[in-house]
């Protein structure tokens, strides 16, 4: 794997404004094709068997209780709901979702086939549902599925939006080089015309005595060469110093991972919080990559990402398609809903390496000092890819603890020392190295 | 300088006309060099597409690929489990309490485990658990993960699967004939009944129970009065005058364990502490630690036992013994009698007549280590049984045999004639952990797994019941005897549900999770009770004892090697004696006097290495040649020493198979041979880690003091502190400082404290530092060279005179450096250790002085001081100068000479797959160059430190702990915070017998040492 170095180019610069200007864009379309669809919907309601039913309100009664096992379009713990209106009778959905183990006991054939293929699972009974709730829900449900806006269609505009951003960019530059062509020109043109003028005016120029060169009056003036040369040596050096002060530091480290894992989607837009998928950041000295079973608590429901995820960079279909290695890693088929037992652990490329010779204990940061996971490791939220965001150098960590108080309040360990240290010291708040912290042995055994 | 010397090249040269001398005159080489075959074809070589400027692009950019790839970091994946086990966090280490019993040593164990992997064993100290692990047991860690472990079952020496195996011994057990299950002793009473099923089963079959190191006689002595097979658990600590007649009960004597109980009557408090007599032959640790030891041969041990039991039952005296040692044996007797219950006798002669006699003094004496102690279980092998058994298993009675956990090819005396035996037996199973000397010779040899992989449970004494449960899952397709016996008995159940079931007569008020989190049920204990005989008969029959030949030879059992099951371990190998501090060898022990009639000597060499000379010993006709030998201070004269466990070859890595098979003279199961030794030509190389032997009057290094003087004379007496002269004034030392001293009074600062008086020497903290902090083995040659690397040593000093008082005294009375009492000879004098010294064990690893030596020359600073009182070593710093070293007055840190991992000449545990496996992944392993030495366990009190702020608490009394102190089961070694008024350390800290090593240096050490007490 090619380490990602840090060379932000002109082109990579464009290349990204480029795409900021897309990303925005379809964006915003998405959010205005929206409300389009949704004032399509009631038009169509009308036409749904049921009829009666309020798809806004049985969208929200879907949300709140149907969609932990159930999708529009898709098989999860139970069939996928879509159209369901059309396949049963509105008195049979009413029994079904007020009581289908009844029915199933009852031997109603359709209650059990239905039993039978969604692989014996007892759907919830919702007795609370009222007809009228039933009857809205049903109503959302059998809305048609709305036209994805960023289908191939609707891509163009965008798109083109962005290369006409782009030519007139191009444009501006252009007309900005004539310009100063022109100019240049035009300097050129009025030399030539002031000295016609002076020569007929008889206006001789002064004839410059020939001098010495510049570079030879430079190396025949010793003390210039010597300054000189004392100078590139100590910036030589200090770039030379520079230079080997990065070698082993991987900051900005962003290697390709097996799975294309998107911080920015789970951290940032569906704000989960670190420590529930990095727990063991709270106990131990690593906080662990976490192990497959629990991207599957909330992954055995999500299959697939929704539409407003995708960005002009990674369109929905690719990040579908990484869930899908997931599922393949974890053994899980997504049709049959089953656990299949083939699995492959993924073989994540370690981001942040610290020396063997050096112990850094997660628990210490996160639980003790309640230190932000973000101090460390950066907006993380906002990392398509995960990154190495600090140096992790040793003068990195020192410095930290030299300027970090240490939580203390609350903590019953801490009350003696407190005490005694804040005495001696005479301060009221303790740094990390005011504790010790800068001891070698403190992480180096 | 011209010569007209002519060199010959061969013999032909003689021959005037030969041939061959013409062609080389012309040729250079005999045989023309093939350029013609390689570059003749010109052909093949013009229309050859890649030309010679072709050939050199392809070098240059292959070099230059080669070296651009080089400079790219390495990428290092990280790998997640697909399902993570609840209880497991990485990075966390779990605690899994278990039981050890693998035929010889037994413990109650926690096992502590990091991702699924056990890394080290700690002592289980719940209530109950009783039996702490020595150096063995500690290193059983790494026998785990050896990787010369038979790894699959085998038929006829090919590889086969259980299924194979299963119907192999079915087969051969329906042919009929007497079937033998042949094993080590069973503790387990569901093993037991597992075998009673299986010799149901098979009518006619038997269950013979073989200890390598027989107990035989005792277990025969206990069974005629108390009329079951067990060995008392004496209990040291409630006995005021302790009497051992050849029994090294602090060693292996019974099965060891003894030293808890017998250090707690050690240490003098309210002015009292119990008295130890020792009459013995080798010196032993308890020899080492016994207040008073009287060197004997076995045969006056008998005579002296019988003497002692007719003054204490008041009987007359029939011995033989010579007058001086009669006198001494009868002051003994007196002592015993005068202190009535509170005295005890306990003896290690291999005589059931002996072991009768002692068990009848206790009762005459109704002593109270002795009566309603518990009974031990853990030997029952029968002497006779078993050579019924070999008799008719050589005279072709036999048809069947399955054996588990025993080697007996290796450990018999004439192990040929059973393995010869064996051969010929259509059915013969070995279940074994490694495809040992007897594996190799029977049909089947099936893997077993270790304890750490397997089931099971022991009932170690009478009453107590331990559960062993495996904590990892087994590293090769290995299966446990009980779950071959139970295929074999027909069940379908798991040895696991077996043992469950079977289990819930043993767990008494308790419930089966809590027993396995526990590791041990403690139900009724039965003591020793009731009970009686004739001991006359007995007495009178040691009495009459002669001795077998010239010499006696003791065959014993030392402290790293115990019966040599473990002997692929290189942490055992590695573990230097406690007595004569030798590593890698076994040896003959010969006493002074007797070295010197037969011309034997050890000599240190030009390069520090101990040279000892060459014997053959010769037992019953039976030769030795070429067995090292050891002048042994203490030996008695007349008898010889050696140690079994060594010789092994079978499954052993070449640089493990060190030193001779003494089973072989293990006649008839007795300890005690008639032996005659003579001189051999050549020097057999020592590793010993210590050549200096005595403490030169250097009474501040150890100090000592009697019972007597402790009780009546103030502290500054027996614990003086050493003065220097500060304006002409005597001044002590800890007033005089070239340092300014830091405030020491603020959180934690940690101490150490090592009381003399309860170390044993028995090397359980080496063996547990080793496993903490991946201290590497360094191999016999490195040893040799005083490259050692253990971070924990334990010194071992005679002395040169009686007593180490003595010593001293000699050392005052010196007065110039000629004459009589010149100084000049007198030292030279006092490096020969006395012919019975005084013995005392001193651990010692860095003293984390507060004015370090080692500091103040590290011109990198790379040892630095915490304010915790550590003496920090930052590896990664160091350059290796080793200016720290040679400042060190304690010669206590280590230097990296080589990379010891990962590096072929250096093929030990490091350098393996497996091996590493056992490696603690909170600690450095160390590269070569680097200074190292003991961390006091930093990383260990972090811990402590670090879950205590986790919970938010304050630490917890005496919650600190480094890995020798948690080891250290007589409580020698107490590590805490001296800041912390409540933990122990605060207390020993300030107790009058504190005092520091080399105190006068001013180094200011956290480690401090208690001054050793003799009840003299």
């Amino acid at each position: 794997m090619k380490k990602v170095g840090n060379h932000n180019s002109i082109l990579k610069t464009l290349f990204l404004s480029l795409a900021l200007i897309l990303t925005s864009s379809s964006v915003v379309l998405g959010q205005d094709a929206a409300p389009a669809a949704a004032t399509a919907a009631p038009a169509e309601a009308a036409a749904a068997p049921a009829g009666a039913g309020d798809p806004v309100n049985g969208k929200a009664l879907f949300n709140t209780n149907c969609a932990a096992c159930h999708k529009m379009d898709a098989k999860s713990t139970g069939p996928a709901l879509r159209g369901v209106g059309d396949k049963h009778s509105m008195t049979w959905l009413y029994d079904w979702i007020h009581n289908s183990s009844a029915m199933i006991k009852a031997g109603d054939p359709v209650a059990v086939k239905l039993f039978e293929e969604n692989n014996r699972q007892v759907m919830t009974p919702f007795p609370q549902l009222s007809n009228k709730d039933i009857d809205d829900i049903i109503a959302y449900t059998s809305q048609p599925k709305a036209e994805t806006p960023s289908a191939a269609g609707t891509v163009g505009p965008p798109g083109t939006a962005g290369v006409d951003s782009g030519i007139s960019n191009n444009v501006i530059l252009g007309a900005l080089v004539v310009v100063l062509l022109i100019l240049v020109a035009a300097l050129v043109m009025a030399n030539r015309v002031l000295t016609k003028i002076a020569a007929k005016n008889g206006i001789e120029p002064a004839v410059r005595e020939k001098t010495l060169p510049i570079w030879v009056a430079f190396a025949r003036n010793q003390f210039l060469v010597l300054v000189t040369s004392i100078f590139l040596l100590l910036a030589a050096g200090y770039f030379f110093y520079g230079w080997t002060m990065q070698v082993g530091v991987d900051q900005e480290y962003e290697p390709i991972q097996p799975i294309h894992y998107s911080h920015r989607i789970h951290a940032g837009s569906n704000g989960i919080d670190c420590k529930y998928c990095h727990s063991a950041a709270r106990t131990s000295k690593n906080a662990g990559i976490p192990s497959l079973n629990v991207c599957m608590n909330c992954h055995k429901n999500i299959a697939e990402v929704s539409d407003k995820t995708a960005t002009a960079e990674h369109s929905k279909a690719f990040y579908d398609g990484e869930i899908q290695k997931l599922y393949d890693a974890v053994g899980w088929d997504k049709t049959a809903q089953k656990y299949t037992g083939k699995t492959r652990p993924v073989k994540w490329v370690r981001i942040h390496n610290l020396p063997d010779f050096v112990y850094f204990n997660h628990s210490q940061h996160v639980t003790v000092a309640g230190i932000e996971c973000q101090t460390c490791h950066g907006p993380v939220q906002t990392f398509e890819l995960m990154k190495q965001f600090s140096p992790l150098t040793m003068g990195w960590c020192v410095n930290c603890h030299r300027e970090t108080n240490v939580k203390m309040e609350g903590n019953e360990y801490y009350t003696k020392i407190h005490e005694q240290l804040a005495k001696k010291y005479g301060v009221d708040k303790l740094t990390a190295a005011q504790m010790g912290g800068l001891e070698c042995g403190k992480c180096h055994y | 300088m011209s010569s007209n010397k002519k060199y010959w090249k061969s013999v032909e040269e003689l021959n005037e006309n030969s041939s061959i001398v013409e062609t080389l005159k012309s040729n250079e080489f005999v045989e023309s060099i093939p350029v013609e075959e390689f570059l003749g074809d010109k052909e093949a070589l013009a229309s050859s597409s890649t030309s010679r400027r072709d050939f050199l692009k392809y070098v240059g950019f292959s070099t230059a690929a080669a070296s651009l790839a080089a400079c790219e970091g390495p990428v290092h994946k990280s790998i997640p489990y697909v399902v993570q086990p609840e209880q497991i966090v990485p990075g966390v280490w779990d605690m899994y309490a278990t039981t050890y019993f693998d035929g010889f040593d037994f413990a109650n164990l926690l096992i502590k485990t990091r991702e699924g992997r056990p890394i080290k064993i700690e002592n289980n100290k719940i209530a109950g658990a009783r039996f702490p692990a020595n150096a063995r047991v500690h290193a059983s860690i790494l026998s785990m993960y050896d990787s010369m472990r038979l790894k699959q079952p085998k038929i006829g020496g090919k590889d086969a699967s259980w299924d194979e195996v299963n119907s192999a011994i079915k087969a051969g057990l329906a042919k009929g004939g007497k079937t033998v299950v042949l094993t080590g002793t069973i503790a387990s009473p569901t093993t037991q009944k597992l075998i009673n099923e299986f010799l149901a089963q098979h009518p006619g079959a038997e269950h013979i129970q073989y200890d390598a190191v027989s107990s035989s006689s005792a277990l025969d002595a206990f069974e005629q009065v108390y009329a079951e097979r067990g060995l008392v658990d004496y209990d040291f600590g409630k006995a005021d005058l302790i009497v051992s007649v050849g029994a090294d009960f602090l060693g292996d004597w019974q099965g060891g364990g003894y030293d808890q109980g017998y250090v707690g009557g050690r240490i003098p408090s309210k002015g009292k502490m119990s008295r130890h007599i020792q009459f013995e032959a080798n010196m032993t640790l308890s020899g080492s630690n016994a207040d008073r030891r009287i060197p004997m041969t076995p045969t006056q041990q008998k005579q002296a036992l019988a003497l002692i039991h007719n003054i204490v039952t008041g009987a007359g005296d029939a011995t033989s013994l010579d007058a001086k040692l009669k006198a001494e044996v009868v002051k003994v007797a007196q002592q015993i009698k005068q202190a009535g219950s509170r005295a005890v006798v306990v003896s290690g002669i291999d005589s059931k007549d002996a072991q009768l006699v002692v068990l009848g003094i206790n009762q005459a004496l109704a002593s109270q280590a002795f009566v309603g102690a518990p009974i031990r279980q853990i030997r029952k092998g029968s002497d006779a049984k078993m050579q019924t058994f070999l008799s008719d298993l050589t005279s072709g009675k036999i048809a069947s045999l399955i054996m588990s956990g025993v080697n007996p090819v290796y450990t018999l005396p004439d192990g040929k004639a059973f393995a010869d035996a064996v051969k010929k037996l259509p059915l013969s199973v070995s279940f074994t952990v490694r495809e040992d000397e007897t594996a190799q010779v029977a049909k089947i040899a099936a893997a077993a797994p270790s304890f750490l992989e397997s089931w099971g449970d022991v009932e170690i004494t009478k009453g107590t019941y331990s559960l062993t449960q495996p904590t990892i899952r087994p590293l090769f397709n290995t299966r446990q005897f009980e779950e071959a016996l139970l295929a074999l008995n027909g069940s379908q159940s798991s040895y696991y549900d077996y043992l469950r079931a079977n289990s819930a007569a043993y767990l008494v008020g308790s419930s089966w999770n809590k027993a396995v989190h526990d590791g041990v049920v403690v139900n009724a204990i039965q003591g020793v009770s009731g009970g009686a005989g004739s001991f006359g008969s007995s007495a009178s029959a040691l009495a009459a004892a002669k001795p077998a030949g010239k010499f006696e030879l003791t065959l014993y059992t030392k402290t790293g090697m115990g019966d040599g099951q473990q002997a692929n371990n290189p942490w055992l190998q590695e573990f230097p004696d406690p007595i004569t501090r030798v590593s890698w060898d076994n040896y003959v022990t010969v006493s002074k006097a007797d070295a010197e009639k037969l011309g034997l000597e050890n000599k240190i060499v030009a390069n520090g290495g101990l040279n000892g000379s060459y014997a053959t010993i010769t037992v019953g006709g039976k030769k030795m040649e070429n067995v090292p030998v050891i002048v042994q201070p203490g030996q008695a004269v007349g008898t010889i020493g050696m140690a079994v466990g060594y010789g092994r070859k079978a499954a052993m890595q070449k640089e493990m198979q060190v030193g001779l098979n003494a089973y072989s003279f293990y006649n008839a199961f007795n300890s005690v041979q008639g032996a005659d030794i003579v001189a051999e030509s050549g020097e057999h190389e020592f590793a010993c880690v210590q050549s200096q032997k005595t403490l030169m009057g250097r009474g501040d290094i150890i100090k000592e003091t009697t019972l007597d003087i402790f009780n009546k004379e103030e502290a500054k007496v027996w614990n003086p502190m050493p003065v220097v002269s500060l304006d002409h004034k005597e001044t002590p030392v800890t007033k005089v400082d070239l340092w300014e001293s830091f405030d020491r009074s603020t959180g934690h600062h940690f101490n150490m404290s090592i009381d003399l008086n309860a170390c044993t020497g028995c090397g359980a903290c080496v063996i547990a530092c080793h496993a903490e902090n991946n201290v590497p083995v360094v191999g016999k040659s490195e040893v040799r060279r005083s490259r050692d690397m253990h971070w924990l040593r334990i010194d071992r000093y005679y002395s040169s005179e009686e007593s180490f008082a003595k010593d001293d005294e000699k050392k005052e009375n010196f007065d110039g450096l000629f004459g009589d009492n010149g100084s000049l000879g007198g030292f030279g004098q006092m490096e020969e250790p006395a012919d019975n010294p005084q013995v005392a064990f001193q651990p010692v690893m860095c003293q984390h002085c507060n004015h370090a030596p080692c500091e103040t020359v590290c011109p990198v600073a790379a040892t630095s001081h915490s304010r915790q009182g550590h003496n920090h070593m930052a590896y990664n710093r160091c350059v290796g100068t080793r200016y720290c070293a040679n400042n060190c007055p304690y010669k206590v840190r280590r230097f990296n000479w080589f990379l010891y991992n990962n590096n072929e000449e250096f093929p030990f545990h490091m350098n393996d797959d497996l091996g590493r496996m056992v490696l603690n992944p909170d600690v450095n392993v160390r590269s070569r160059g680097v200074m190292e030495k003991c961390s006091f366990c930093v990383q260990m009190t972090q811990a402590t430190i670090l879950n205590a702020k986790r919970e938010g608490r304050p630490v917890d009394v005496n919650e600190f702990e480094t890995a020798c102190s948690a080891a250290c089961s007589s409580g020698s070694i107490v590590f805490g915070d001296v800041n912390h008024a409540e933990d122990d350390i605060a207390r020993l800290a300030a107790d009058d017998r504190m005092y520091h090593l080399l105190e006068h240096v001013g180094t200011k050490p956290n480690v401090f040492y208690h001054v050793k007490v003799r009840n003299t």
